[in-house]
């Protein structure tokens, strides 16, 4: 039921001012074949982020999803095609100074405190944001004279956020930014994305958290094994995964409700019996019609979670 | 969306200022970043000088010659407390900041490299000072080691070099030795290459197949380079030992290079 349970969560996106279909993408990555030895990280993959959308890179571990962040950085160079931002190739450093990253770091100079790491990667931008907006965007009030090594799995996360953030830049790269954070953590770190987006940035995500991706992104690409198998808005995600589900307990027997319109599958678990419907309405109304002591009914979208596991099964 | 940063180019004397200040922030940080780390301060400081009182000290009346044997050890423990710092400092340094992916973040910033590379040098350099100056009043003060304001100078000159040439090697390790090993593989090859190059003990008190070997080794040419600047060198040429130094600098440094380019190759 989390889609439910989210729905309240999700806020919705600030419009997109600065997309439109002319809009130039400004950061692409084309026909990318990236092999570490014997392993394909990633196969053909293909992606474009355009000026003010937040996209989703979302797909289980091993999936490439970092490989594609490394090499939009130009940190690694693919085996065969090309990678660009902001029309040029990263590895080329003067888009660095455009761009803000937070990479899985295992472990960050720890005898620094918070500020001095902010002030040292502060001073490598040309047009830092004030450490008092670094520091209320990323949530380091109070612990900014804390050295990195006294923080929190939670603290440290968001003490790398902001050093993402402290040169402004108009791209940013988060691989799997919630990692180790708690509920409300996470919860606080999605609302400074969102801000990241109203401001005009484009950010590229990757996660493994489903719900992250559904309460974040604009655009969704799911990859697996190194390849894109769907993209879309999340809306279009779900919908790719087939319905909505319908729980409720009824005397209506199975074949009956498998007849009734766009019902593609019914089960029966200790008493309810759920049905997966894409035109959930009709079916709920034909239901109801016919079985007056209909009970504890609930309808859902499909988590993300059900359509990712759908997609990525066929694989 | 801000294009400005590309479409108005900051001007070159902001643009040199700011380079600057990178370049002194770096430094600034990671001194202050060895500073605090006990494991590496407490020990690239303690040894040498624990070392030196322990067996300096106790040479303090100590003649072989003309050489006065805690003078002597005095040039040994400079050279070999500023080795461990700029081999711990970089060798376990860098190879720590490149297995967590510290470096790789870094790289993905503005940052110029340079700018790690001079801060890395520099901090090893100024624990070098720290450690020589530490070493010298202990002389003076206990151990009747009596030295001219131009033989200070031109110890403290002498580290810079030393510290600077053991830089190369501390890369390269670097680059070699898997994180978790690298303060073990650094002592498995500093201890030794001191002592058989006479650092902890002058060479003439050693078996004679050792004296022999000690030439073969670049922690021998900065010591005797050292040495000479109180005059207890041995009677190799100075351009010899200045040779083997600079070569031993630049052997290391190809190496790194060329193991860091095939490194960027490959990923």
């Amino acid at each position: 039921m989390s889609a439910l349970a989210f729905a309240p969560e999700r806020q919705p996106l600030p419009a997109r001012p600065l997309v439109t279909p002319s809009h130039q993408p400004i950061a692409t990555l084309n026909n990318i074949t990236k092999r570490y030895g014997t392993t394909v990280a990633l196969d053909d993959l293909s992606l474009s982020l355009r000026p003010g959308e937040v996209v989703a890179l979302l797909g289980p571990n091993g999936a490439g999803k970092s490989t594609a962040v490394k090499l939009l950085l130009g940190l690694i160079a693919p085996n065969s095609g090309t990678a660009r931002v902001f029309g040029i190739d990263p590895r080329e450093a003067t888009t660095r100074a455009r761009v803000g990253a937070m990479l899985q770091v295992a472990r960050v100079t720890e005898t620094l405190r918070v500020r001095e790491h902010l002030d040292l990667f502060r001073s490598y931008y040309p047009r830092p944001l004030p450490v008092a907006d670094i520091v209320r965007i990323a949530q380091l009030q109070g612990i900014e004279d804390r050295f990195f090594g006294q923080l929190s799995g939670g603290q440290k996360q968001r003490a790398l956020f902001a050093l993402a953030i402290c040169g402004n830049p108009d791209l940013i790269f988060l691989d799997e930014p919630t990692v180790g954070m708690d509920i409300e953590a996470r919860r606080a770190l999605w609302q400074q994305i969102r801000s990241l987006c109203a401001q005009g940035k484009t950010v590229l995500l990757t996660t493994h958290y489903l719900e992250e991706a559904d309460a974040l992104a604009h655009r969704i690409i799911v990859i697996n094994k190194g390849r894109v198998i769907s993209a879309g808005t999340p809306a279009e995600i779900k919908k790719s995964s087939g319905g909505r589900t319908i729980r409720c307990q009824t005397r209506l027997s199975r074949e009956f409700m498998q007849t009734l319109p766009s019902v593609s599958n019914v089960e029966f678990n200790q008493g309810t019996v759920v049905v997966t419907a894409s035109e959930a309405e009709t079916v709920v109304r034909e239901m109801l019609l016919r079985d007056e002591s209909l009970s504890g009914l609930e309808v859902a979208g499909p988590a993300l979670e059900d359509a990712f596991l759908a997609l990525t099964k066929n694989q | 969306m801000a294009t400005s940063a590309i479409t108005h180019p900051i001007p070159a004397a902001t643009g040199f200022v700011r380079t600057l200040r990178i370049f002194g922030k770096e430094t600034k940080y990671e001194f202050l970043k060895l500073l605090r780390t006990k494991s590496f301060s407490l020990s690239t400081i303690g040894f040498p000088v624990m070392f030196y009182v322990l067996f300096g000290i106790a040479n303090r009346n100590a003649f072989a010659g003309n050489v006065h044997i805690a003078k002597y050890m005095l040039g040994g423990y400079a050279c070999f407390g500023l080795i461990g710092a700029t081999l711990f400092g970089i060798g376990v340094g860098v190879a720590g900041e490149l297995a967590a992916g510290w470096l790789e973040l870094k790289r993905a910033s503005p940052m110029p490299a340079p700018a790690y590379l001079f801060a890395k040098c520099a901090s090893a350099v100024a624990f070098g000072l720290i450690i020589v100056s530490i070493l010298t009043a202990i002389a003076v003060s206990f151990g009747g080691v009596s030295l001219s304001s131009t033989e200070l100078i031109k110890m403290f000159g002498m580290t810079i070099v030393g510290s600077i040439s053991f830089a190369s090697m501390g890369l390269l390790l670097a680059q070699l030795v898997p994180a978790n090993a690298a303060p073990a593989i650094v002592n498995l090859i500093y201890l030794p290459m001191s002592f058989l190059s006479g650092l902890w003990m002058p060479l003439r008190f050693m078996p004679h197949w050792l004296q022999h070997i000690a030439p073969a080794l670049p922690t021998y040419h900065l010591s005797q380079l050292m040495l000479h600047i109180f005059g207890y060198g041995d009677s190799m040429s100075l351009v010899t030992h200045w040779n083997a130094l600079i070569g031993f600098t630049l052997l290391m440094l190809g190496l790194s290079w060329l193991i860091f380019h095939r490194k960027e190759q490959n990923a």
